[in-house]
């Protein structure tokens, strides 16, 4: 019998330690998927961050590197800029991203240093229990904004993919969600984009994931789901905001 | 390409900030990372010049932060890398230097020491002493410290580092301080005598091998307490490479510890002492982390008196104390920093001292 689907290679067998419903592992799975459809796997080297995520050397089967919180895409410049042959990516959630490490990741950009960045926008923060993200939606509650996030007194939501879209040094920007099949498809498609963008020598790769966490929205994670279709693809638009070049688009189907 | 050989003269004139720049390229730095602050900006323009010649990276981060997070990413794949600063930017990486060490990883960090606390001044200061030696970022680590006294160390003391750096996995930093960062020396260029640390640990991707990883983060019961007391063996092993300077300690009824710029300064007033015919000797201790404990408790089985003297308002002087065999008196002259004064400012110190 044939197999159609198995374990990605990069993944190691053990259960992910998740929340039901959370979406990390979808992405995790997608990024391992891709890892393993370029043959990258041996080549590896994750610059991992703090957050829900940061067990990621439990679940790749890859080399990682440990960073501050915030700070991976610099502990990524440091491992790219001394291993140009490796292929080096972040993963980071939104805290880690655009709050903490916003000079960071701005400058990777601005750079243009050639790592793939994978960013997992939940609108809040997962691990320490639900606080306000700079992603988090107007009105949105979190143990910070108990009233909703109110923009005069805790600022608007900030839109990283288009942000570093305006940066020369991006090669390729998109904001993608994986709530269902279609999305998924995209998302996957956008995941190919990004670390091509690394292989052919062109620039950071940015793809930002509308992610469910279900914990911290207190919601079942069917509702999660479907929050995601409701109000955050309404609020944070899907799309690819910068292409660094038409043909290897074409390519990856 | 040895910078000595390149170098048609043996001896150069130079700043110690290009000297520790130089120190470091002969010693294998390949990879610089860093963000400008006065007075140690010609380490990082020394670089941006010297590290493509040699084919190496140099970035200017947008900052500190940045900067030593690159180091560490860097130092993480086994390649020899460097930050430098002074003493507001040596604060911002401290988050960076508690990562290296928690997940061992080398790397080599300068510190130009200015005046402080906050913005301070630009002036020479020792106000960092407790920050380099005790931590100074979260946990319970440590980094190997060497505090230079002249433009000629700075230059043989950034290689030794790079080497305890390798030897350890663990951050090393060099203390130096305004003084020695801004004045000029004649050096003598010198050929790096490699040394080969294995580093099996390094991350290179997963090419016939299992995957590895560096990383600080231990949730298992008992993990980390395993993990922090390996650490503590480390810096306990440390002490093997100790160094200390020791002057007229033979006959002395008055010693005087004294480190980096401070030291230098001292050397001639306790030598004017000597000329007076007073016995006055002079500890400086080159390791400040670790610090030369038994040299000094050993020297205080003879010598009872001790005249502790600092560009601040006493740091070091708590080691001395630490150090000393119980009765021992050990005095304190310090200078916080704004100004420099002459040897002679000092001699009238350490003449008060001895007559006591
Ligand atoms: C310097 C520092 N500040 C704060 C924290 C605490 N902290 C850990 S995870 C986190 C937020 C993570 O949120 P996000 O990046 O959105 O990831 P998620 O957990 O949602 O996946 C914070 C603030 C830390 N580890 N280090
Ligand atoms: S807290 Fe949220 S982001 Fe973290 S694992 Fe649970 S659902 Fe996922």
């Amino acid at each position: 019998m044939k197999q159609v689907f198995k374990r990605p290679e990069s993944l190691i067998d053990v259960p992910f330690h998740f929340c039901p419903g959370c979406h990390h592992g979808i992405i995790h799975r997608i990024v391992a998927e891709v890892i393993d459809e370029y043959e990258l796997r041996e080549q590896v080297i994750i610059a991992a961050s703090v957050g829900c995520s940061v067990f990621m050397y439990d679940y790749f089967d890859v080399d990682v590197i440990e960073s501050p919180h915030g700070r991976a895409a610099a502990v990524a410049t440091g491992v790219k800029r001394a291993r140009p042959d490796n292929f080096v990516f972040t993963y980071q959630g939104d805290g880690d991203l655009a709050a903490i490490g916003t000079a960071e990741i701005i400058h990777v950009a601005n750079r243009g240093e050639n790592v793939t960045v994978f960013f997992v926008n939940n609108t809040i923060y997962g691990m320490t229990g639900g606080q306000m993200a700079p992603t988090t939606m107007i009105g949105q509650k979190s143990t910070t904004t108990p009233r909703g996030r109110d923009p005069q007194e805790a600022g608007h939501p900030i839109h990283m993919a288009e942000l570093l879209a305006n940066l020369a040094g991006t090669a390729y920007s998109a904001r993608v969600a994986v709530n269902n099949i279609k999305n998924l498809m995209q998302a996957k498609k956008a995941t190919r984009q990004a670390v091509e963008a690394q292989l052919e020598g062109m620039g950071l790769g940015f793809v930002e994931y509308l992610s469910a966490c279900p914990t911290n929205w207190k919601m079942t994670p069917a509702q999660a789901c479907e929050r995601v279709g409701q109000e955050l693809i309404p609020a944070f638009p899907l799309g690819v905001f910068k292409e660094f070049k038409a043909e290897a688009q074409a390519k990856a189907g | 390409m040895a910078l000595a050989e390149k170098n048609k003269r043996k001896k150069v004139l130079i700043k110690g900030n290009e000297a520790v720049a130089m120190g470091a390229i002969e010693a294998g730095c390949r990879f610089y990372f860093g963000y400008p602050i006065t007075p140690q900006n010609e380490i990082p323009e020394y670089m941006s010049a010297h590290l493509p010649e040699v084919g190496g990276t140099f970035i200017q981060a947008e900052s500190e932060i940045a900067s030593i997070n690159m180091m560490l990413g860097a130092g993480a794949t086994g390649v020899r890398a460097m930050t430098s600063s002074s003493s507001p930017g040596i604060s911002l990486k401290q988050e960076g230097l508690s990562y290296m060490a928690g997940s061992e990883i080398p790397g080599v960090v300068v510190n130009m020491s200015r005046s402080g606390p906050g913005l301070g001044g630009i002036s020479p200061s020792q106000g960092d002493y407790f920050q380099a030696t005790r931590g100074g970022g979260h946990g319970d680590y440590r980094v190997f410290v060497l505090a230079p006294d002249s433009i000629q160390e700075c230059y043989d003391l950034i290689m030794l580092a790079f080497d305890m750096a390798d030897k350890y996995s663990n951050p090393a930093m060099i203390l130096g301080d305004a003084m020695l960062g801004q004045m000029k020396e004649p050096l003598e260029l010198k050929k790096y005598e490699p040394k080969i640390f294995e580093k099996k640990w390094a991350l290179t991707g997963a090419k016939g091998r299992p995957a590895q990883y560096l990383k600080s983060l231990y949730l298992d019961d008992g993990e980390l307490t395993e993990h922090n007391w390996k650490l503590f063996r480390k810096y306990q092993r440390m002490k093997e490479d100790i160094r200390v300077e020791a002057l007229y300690l033979e006959d002395a009824r008055l010693v005087v510890a004294a480190f980096g710029s401070m030291a230098r300064v001292l050397k001639s007033s306790v030598k004017m002492a000597q000329e007076e015919g007073l016995k006055v000797g002079l500890i400086r201790p080159i390791t400040i982390f670790p610090f030369p404990q038994d040299f000094i408790r050993k020297t205080s089985h003879q010598v009872k008196h001790f005249l502790t003297m600092e560009l601040n308002t006493g740091q070091m002087i708590e080691d001395v104390r630490l150090s000393v065999e119980p009765g021992t008196q050990v005095d304190f002259f310090g200078l916080p920093p704004g100004s420099l004064p002459a040897p002679d400012v000092f001699l009238k110190e350490i003449k008060k001292a001895y007559s006591e």
